[in-house]
Order: C-alpha cells, then structure tokens, then sequence
C-alpha cells in the first residue's frame, strides 16, 4: 500500500464524506463580512456555528463554497433589550439563548425551544442566526420566532433592512435574505402581563427532527400558534388562532389539521403527522389552561 | 478566486495543552486535522454529520462536535482531546467508573461519550439518570444498551459529590 498524504477534499473509492470547500475567509465585522460575499461571486457562504453547513459539506450536498466565517464578530453575539424590544444578535449560540436571563423572562418559548434542539454539544456551537437564515422546516427557531410575530433584522450592500417573521421563511431552506445579504439580529416584542408560551413536539428521539411541532404564544390579543415539520416552511395556523380566540379548542384542531400539509416520509405519514398536531395542539392548550390532557 | 479567500489557512492554537501551528486546508473539519495531521487517534470520526457523537471534543471549555467545525476555525482556541484529558487525570474516576461497570465494549463510542460526560459532571451536582441519559442523547453507542454507562456516570456524580455509591 502506498503511504501519500491525506488531502481534505479527495474522495478515494467514492465513499468518503470531506468537504470540498472552495475557499475560507474570516471577516472582521459586518462590513468585511459584506464585501468579501461582494467578492465571492454568488459563491459565498456564510459561515456561523456551522452545524447544519459543515454537516451538508462532509456530506457534500454542498460544494465550491466560499466560506465568509462571521463567527468571530462579537456585536452579533448577545442579548438585549433595546427601544423596548429584546434584541437577540445572530450569533448568540443556542445554549446562551437557552441560560439568558433575558430570554428567560421575555420569550420563554425559546427556552423551551432549546431543550428539543439536537444534543448538547451542537447547542454549544449552532447559532440562532444560523438556524433562521437555514430554515430548516423541522427547526424549531423559525417556528418560535414566527409564532412570538418577529422581526429579522438583514444588512446588505444597500444597507440594513427588516423583514417580518410572516414574511421570512419561502420555502424548504428558503428564506427572504437576499444575495449577499447578513441576518444580524431578531427582534420580539417584550412579554406582557399574562403572556403564556408552550412549544409542544414529538420525536421518535431525544434530539431527533421533529415529527411535528407546535408553538402557540397566549396574548391579550388573542393567540398565535404556528406549527413545524409539517410542511415546506413553518406556518402560522390562521384558522386554528381564530377558533382558540373564541374558546373552540375542537374547532381549532380540526381547523389546524386542514391548515398544514404536511409529507410522508420514512419517519411518519402525511396522515399521522396531521393527527399528530391536533393531539399536539390539545395538549398544548390544556397546558396553557392548567387542565391535564 | 479572489485573494481574500484561501483554500490552505494558517491556524495557531494549543491542543492538549501544547502549542500547535498549521496550514489546513479550508474544508479540513477538525476531527481530520486532529487525526491525520497531528496523530491524535483519540476523539473518532463516525457518522461525520453530527449525529453520533463520537468525535466529541472539547473547545475552549465546551464540549463540541469535531465533525462540525472546521479546523480553520479553531484559530486561537484551547483544544483538549481524550489523550490530554486521560494524561492530566482530570477523567481518571469516570475512565475507572467505565471499567469497573463494564460501560464499553468494543470502545468507538467511548472518546466521545467521556468527553461529553466531563462537561455534564463539570456542571457539579448529582444529576439523576433521565437528566445523564438526556446529556448523552447525542451519544450513539451500538453495544452496551447504555444502562453502564448511566451506571458510571451516576456513581461517579454521587462520588465526587461525598455521597454513597
């Protein structure tokens, strides 16, 4: 056998997974962050906990990228309160959310979010930022910050714009950010008095991509409940919210079930996931409401 | 390719305590550049997807995915792999807990399961065997069934703790 060194990148016999990076750069702030995707002619890839872009790389579902590692800019990284909302930067790791004080006190959606997503060491590193611009129909963030009524703050070469939750997330990893564009920060609005939050899910495994989910967000003026894993991007379960604000929990999960559509795959039926979040947002609901279901 | 992006990167860091200087290449995940570059055999690439958990390491204090960070990135960082940790002795108790609770067998997982234990015993307390099992979901093992390995954990917990084993 011949000894040769190793390079990253070959794929000798066609069964190894390395990832086939085009290039790497690390950017200082947000401005060379912008201008290095400037310069990387639609093949930039920002970089941030990387634990759903290194995965797609070893598995090369994604190749040639040039990598902008942003990472490293510490003003997207924590959470505030700012102009009377909480202001959570794009970087802030998943177990920072998870141990906020802040987030705590006014989004505890996402604290309960936290403990469904993936396993320790991945919340170690994964970002909340990264989660959103991913869009992972299966992730719990998008649904959250969809069902709290978020903004998602972008910054581009033609400067820094805001984008409704409603209006973010396309598609199956499809979102709004535009080419060359940053997600820097969410925004949620600040709890008020009474608010109550459950994230409800079911997996075959701790850890495990949901089956289906569910966010539903209690507020004076009335509730909100999206739903994921369920179709090609999270949803916001219009008719169930209308059918809960008027006390009809039956109505809400019938009106639920034929909102979402959501596929059969190898891990549940088309048919079992829809029964699946109707049991799901019963559940959720007597939890608001104190019952036992 | 414009020059701001390079395909080899020049990284300074220390793994296990020893100041280490390389160039790798940019796709060059961690787990790779600990094994074939340094010959540190130590954390193992499984799944390389993040899934199994047997490439666990632990960077700047925390316990992480090797497979999901590109060596490029651990520029500065303070590594620590299953060697240094079994050379300071930090693990000393969990590694004899292992053996004496016969909580591995063919030993793959093994690395990566002590490394993401560490963190969770790091954390003090005494946590009950749900709370153990819930720390190493992201832990595959395919031999023991995993109960000596909650077993290890818990007595070691208790025993750091004062309390009876």
């Amino acid at each position: 056998m011949i000894n040769k060194p190793v390079e990253a990148g070959t794929c000798e016999g066609g069964i190894r997974m390395k990832a086939l990076a085009g290039g790497y750069a690390r950017a200082r702030d947000v401005a060379h962050a912008l201008d290095l995707l400037a310069q990387a002619d639609g093949l930039g890839r920002v970089l941030a906990g990387g634990q759903s872009l290194i995965a797609a790389m070893n598995m090369r579902l994604s190749t040639g990228d040039m990598l902008v590692d942003i990472s490293r800019i510490a003003d997207l990284r924590g959470v505030a309160v700012v102009d009377g909302m909480l202001r959570i930067g794009a970087l802030t790791r998943h177990a920072e959310v998870g141990a906020d004080p802040l987030v705590a006190e006014h989004a505890p959606l996402l604290v309960q979010a936290v403990q469904h997503i993936a396993h320790a060491a991945i919340r170690n590193r994964g970002t909340i930022g990264g989660s959103l611009a991913h869009a992972d129909p299966a992730a719990e963030f998008p649904a959250c910050v969809l069902a709290l009524g978020g903004t998602i703050h972008l910054q581009g070469p033609q400067g820094a714009r805001q984008v409704a939750a409603e209006d973010f997330f396309v598609d199956v990893f499809e979102t709004a950010i535009e080419e060359g564009e940053i997600l820097t920060a969410i925004t949620l609005p600040l709890i008020e008095h009474g608010e109550r939050h459950v994230l409800i899910e079911t997996a075959r495994r701790s850890g495990d991509y949901a089956l289906a989910g569910l966010c539903v967000v209690k507020r004076q003026a009335g509730h909100r409940v999206s739903a994921f894993s369920v179709g090609p991007r999270p949803l916001l379960a219009l008719e169930a919210m209308a059918r809960l604000d008027k006390g009809d929990l039956t109505g809400a999960v019938a009106a639920l079930r034929g909102e979402i559509d959501p596929p059969s795959d190898t891990q549940a039926t088309a048919a079992y996931r829809r029964h699946l979040a109707g049991v799901l947002l019963s559940r959720a609901v007597n939890d608001l409401t104190g019952e036992t279901a | 390719m414009t020059e701001a992006f390079r395909d080899k990167i020049d990284i300074a860091l220390t793994v296990n305590g020893e100041a280490v200087e390389a160039r790798v290449p940019a796709g060059r995940h961690m787990i790779d550049f600990l094994r074939l570059d340094l010959g540190l055999t130590g954390a193992h690439a499984g799944c390389e997807h993040g899934v199994c958990g047997a490439c666990t390491i632990h960077v700047d204090g925390q316990a992480v995915r090797g497979c999901l960070m590109l060596a490029a990135q651990a520029d500065g960082t303070e590594v620590w792999t299953l060697e240094g940790l079994t050379e300071t002795g930090v693990i000393r108790d969990l590694q004899d807990a292992f053996v004496a609770r016969n909580a591995l067998q063919c030993g793959y997982c093994t690395p990566g399961m002590l490394a993401s234990i560490k963190e969770l015993l790091d954390q003090g307390g005494v946590p009950d065997r749900a709370a153990i099992r819930e720390h190493l979901s992201g832990n595959y093992c395919r031999c023991t069934g995993y109960e000596a390995i909650i077993d290890a954990v818990e007595s070691v917990a208790k025993a750091r703790a004062g309390e009876a084993v």
